[in-house]
């Protein structure tokens, strides 16, 4: 049953992700990237993460796809569309990019990794506690870190948003 | 004895130097010339208070003039090698200072008149004080190191003041001549100190002249093709000596040299700078004597009696009085040279040292009095040559009287002061080589005869028709000539063999008067000759010369050495040596470096597409890298 | 752990995944296709710390933990990027990578 649901994801997210990355259409790549993004929290269910599935569909699929789509309809007209690039640029990469994959699956395959069988559940209030550990092993530091580092791109955003008119007060004074 | 205020004889000059050099456009050029002849009275009175201290009071130690050094270390090459800087005082430089100092006073004086008005007129003085300066540093050297930086300087100041004129296109070139010339032969001196210094492991004077020294005991120890290694390096140093003294045949640069004020003429190219090589022999006279039997010494002989021969031939026939009189010092100053070579070292042995001695004081008052007065002519006809002259003795007084004396004085006459100085140059040469006494001799009648031919086409023969009526020259102009006339007439008095001797012991001269008669007799005949061409005017000088037709005209071309030097230099130095090399450089060594830096910039030219500015691009090269990398490192070097 | 799927099925679909990013990072024009390729990148790997955390480590949390650190980053990266992107398209009325190319020699 896992596996049947796995591989439905797998080639969800593949067929998707391939979509998205040459689609003509701004706001349909935008979709189809939301796709992609909730075969990934399949992923996470799959493998008894419920935490982070929740977490990437709040996160992701709620807030970065929604500012994406926010920032097509700014900035585009939704039927406009895309330019691509230049054929044998296309075929270039695309082939530099097997090459990779290529490399990266014959290393893999060719790794023995320890798997340890388990079907472990993992509880929010473990990953909350050690989130908030100040003790050997604890993410706390980290942790405030990245808070520091949220609010410091929140600031940032608004200031760059509203640089236009900031730059028109600027020539004013001048 | 106290030398501290020696010391300031330099130094004065050297600080009006800089006071006229740095201030140069904001001193009133009438202040300057009085800072100038301010600064050398100082020094004069200073020069001659020493030489009273020296000769009269402090030098004598049991009838021996001592040697007083005082020195410090400036250059350490190895714990016994080191260079010093200080002074030296024995008699020939006590004798320069005084020498050095009233002849530089007498131009500086001369010169308020000469330059009047002249644009460069505080510069003018800058570089005497300058020259005056590199010159009592050169006098008072302890060391042949020192001696040579001073001798650059004294090179240098020559280069400035020759080129004075420096909107002149023949002043320029015979400035770069005279520079080349005397660097060239600079270059044989270095490399005589240099060969002295390693093999003697000194510079000081003091060592290097000890009789009982190792320098001078232990010539023979090195041998180089057939001489003594010392040998060498003072003949080489003879050479960087006869190129400051304008012997044969690196005497090209003196004669255009006139191409600088008269008044440089005067102080430099006859009295001083030019006897700086007579005083680098006699400053190393004792090495010269003794090293292998004065073989060197033979060498500085015979070219000085040829250089005074050859220079007296060609001074006959040139019509620029300033290079007749260029030619006469050439010829005086082979005739010290040749004194000095014929010199013994004690007692009355080294009479032809003391007589070259004798001479260049003498020579420096009557050849300075001469060029001086020459300048008072040119001053008034504004020209060198001789055919716009004529019957100038109604115009000029003082000049003809001052100039009549100094000519009588150069010829031998006496009781004027070239007639001891010669007579004793005879002498001394008659006791040591006969061949070389006839030389003399004719050299001495020659002397007379030129002099006197110029002479009377100055002051006496047919008038000129002037645009300007001549006038005699003002009173800073005149003062220098009477002064410079009272040393001529004088200066023969001095009992100069007390004083200036090689061993330095002193000894009694007498007149040898069969010798004294004969080279007064010549004078004479030389002077008469001269007055029965050039008195009256008269057409049996072109006669004459017509009758000895290419023999005439080779002289007056100076024997065509001009040409034979521009033969070497242009012909095969610059087309056969130097033209190559600069075509390999150009051609090669930079067209190599062009390559470089051309294939540099069209490659770059090529590439430069490569930055697109799109950050794609750079991460599809960042990834193609990656993946390369990849693969070399896991698959092809893989175990 | 998904039960019947080895860690080196889930590895090679994170790699696929991650290589379309690739390609899209490359290929596309546009700024905003740009962002979409870097978010399919970083999903690629934040599985791979998962995937391993599970099937390797099951009683440690390291790998939960740095991948809930790389969503926050990516969020902020996001957030910034648009707010780039909407700055860049007042500015000059495009987001078109071919003109903002002043980085060019």
């Amino acid at each position: 049953m896992e596996r049947v649901i796995f591989y439905i994801l797998a080639v969800i997210m593949i067929v998707f992700a391939i979509a998205s990355v040459t689609s003509r259409k701004m706001l349909r790549s935008v979709i189809y990237l939301l796709f992609v993004l909730c075969g990934i929290a399949g992923v996470y269910f799959l493998i008894d993460y419920n935490f982070l599935a929740a977490i990437q569909l709040t996160v992701y699929a709620g807030g970065i796809i929604v500012l994406i789509i926010f920032s097509v309809l700014l900035v585009h007209q939704i039927e406009m569309k895309l330019e691509m690039a230049k054929t044998s640029k296309q075929i270039l990469t695309g082939l530099a990019c097997v090459i990779g994959l290529g490399v990266f699956l014959t290393t893999i395959y060719s790794h023995d990794f320890p798997v340890v069988e388990n079907s472990l559940t993992t509880t929010t209030s473990a990953i909350g506690t050690k989130l908030l550990s100040y003790e050997a092993g604890g993410f706390i530091l980290p942790f405030e870190l990245v808070s520091v580092l949220l609010l410091a791109a929140m600031v940032g955003a608004i200031i760059i948003a509203k640089g236009g008119k900031l730059t028109d007060r600027n020539d004013q004074t001048i | 004895m106290n030398l501290g205020y020696i010391l300031l004889i330099p130094l004065i000059p050297l600080v009006v130097f800089l006071l006229l050099g740095i201030f140069n456009q904001r001193i009133k050029p009438a202040i300057s010339g009085y800072i100038g002849v301010f600064g050398l009275l100082v020094s004069t009175i200073l020069s001659c208070y020493a030489a009273y201290q020296y000769f009269f009071v402090h030098g004598k130690v049991n009838g021996v003039y001592q040697t007083f050094v005082e020195k410090t270390v400036w250059m350490n090459f190895s714990d016994t090698l080191h260079i010093d800087m200080g002074i030296f005082i024995d008699p020939i430089s006590v004798m320069m200072l005084v020498v050095v100092s009233t002849v530089s006073l007498m131009v500086h004086i001369y010169s308020r008149g000469y330059m009047k008005g002249d644009d460069g007129y505080t510069k003018f003085f800058a570089f005497l004080s300058l020259f005056s300066f590199s010159m009592y540093g050169l006098v008072l050297a302890t060391n042949l190191f020192q001696i040579y930086i001073f001798w650059e300087l004294v090179g240098v100041s020559s280069y400035l003041l020759i080129g004075y004129y420096y909107t002149k296109e023949s002043a320029v070139a015979a400035a770069k001549k005279a520079f080349i010339v005397t660097r060239f032969a600079d270059l044989g001196f270095l490399i005589g100190i240099l060969i002295m210094g390693y093999y003697t492991g000194t510079y000081d004077f003091e060592t290097l002249n000890d009789p009982e020294g190792n320098a001078i005991l232990n010539w023979a120890s090195t041998s180089f093709m057939g001489l003594s290694v010392l040998t060498w390096g003072l003949i080489l140093i003879f050479i960087g000596g006869a190129g400051k003294s304008a012997m044969f045949p690196l005497h090209i640069w003196l004669p255009d040299a006139m191409e600088g004020p008269t008044p440089v003429s005067a102080l430099i190219h006859a009295a001083t700078m030019v006897v700086a090589g007579v005083f680098l022999v006699a400053r190393l006279f004792p090495m010269y004597y003794f090293i292998e039997d004065g073989f060197a010494l033979n060498i500085v002989a015979f070219v000085g009696a040829f250089s005074a021969l050859f220079a007296a031939i060609i001074a006959i026939t040139q019509t620029d009085i300033k290079r007749v009189l260029a030619f006469s010092t050439m010829s005086q100053l082979g005739y010290m040279m040749l004194a000095l070579g014929v010199s013994g070292y004690d007692g009355h042995e080294g009479l032809g040292y003391m007589a070259s001695m004798f001479h260049l004081f003498t020579h420096a008052m009557f050849k300075a009095l001469l060029f001086l007065g020459a300048g008072s002519v040119i001053h008034a006809v504004h020209s060198n040559y001789l055919k716009d002259m004529g019957g100038l003795r109604k115009y000029m007084p003082i000049t003809n009287i001052t100039f009549l004396i100094a000519a009588l004085a150069i010829s031998g006459v006496p009781p004027f002061a070239g007639f001891f100085s010669k007579d004793e140059i005879l002498v001394a040469v008659y006791e040591h080589n006969k061949l070389l006494y006839f030389v003399g001799v004719f050299v001495a009648g020659l002397t007379a005869f030129y002099m006197f031919r110029i002479y009377f086409g100055i002051f006496w023969g047919k008038e000129t028709k002037y645009e300007h009526k001549p006038h005699e020259s003002p009173i800073s102009m005149t003062f220098p000539l009477l002064f410079l006339a009272l040393m001529s007439i004088l200066g023969g008095f001095i009992p100069f063999s007390d004083f200036v001797t090689a061993d330095k012991a002193g000894f009694e001269a007498h007149l040898n008067y069969p010798l004294a008669a004969v080279a007064v007799v010549v004078g004479l005949i030389g002077i008469v000759l001269a007055w029965v061409f050039y008195k009256k005017e008269s057409d049996l000088a072109d006669r004459l010369a017509n009758f000895f037709g290419p023999l005439y005209q080779w002289t007056s071309d100076k024997f065509y050495f001009d040409a034979i030097y521009l033969f070497i230099t242009k012909k095969i130095l610059f087309k056969r040596v130097a033209a190559p090399i600069a075509w390999f450089d150009r051609n090669i060594v930079d067209g190599t470096m062009n390559l470089i830096g051309n294939s540099t910039v069209k490659t770059s030219e090529k590439i430069k597409g490569m930055q697109s500015g799109k950050v794609q691009d750079y991460a599809f090269a960042f990834m193609a890298g990656v993946v390369i990398l990849a693969i070399v490192f896991v698959y092809l070097w893989a175990e | 752990m998904i039960p019947g799927i080895s860690i080196y099925e889930l590895l090679t679909v994170t790699s696929i995944l991650f290589f379309i990013g690739v390609y899209g990072f490359i290929t596309r024009k546009n700024l905003i296709s740009i962002l979409i390729s870097v978010e399919l990148i970083l999903n690629a790997s934040v599985i791979n710390f998962v995937v391993i955390n599970k099937y390797m480590y099951p009683d440690m949390l390291q790998g939960v933990l740095f991948s809930i650190f790389i969503i926050a980053v990516a969020a902020a990266e996001t957030a910034l990027a648009v707010s780039i992107i909407i700055n860049l398209y007042r500015q000059i009325n495009s987001v078109e990578v071919k003109d903002i190319e002043t980085m060019k020699y």
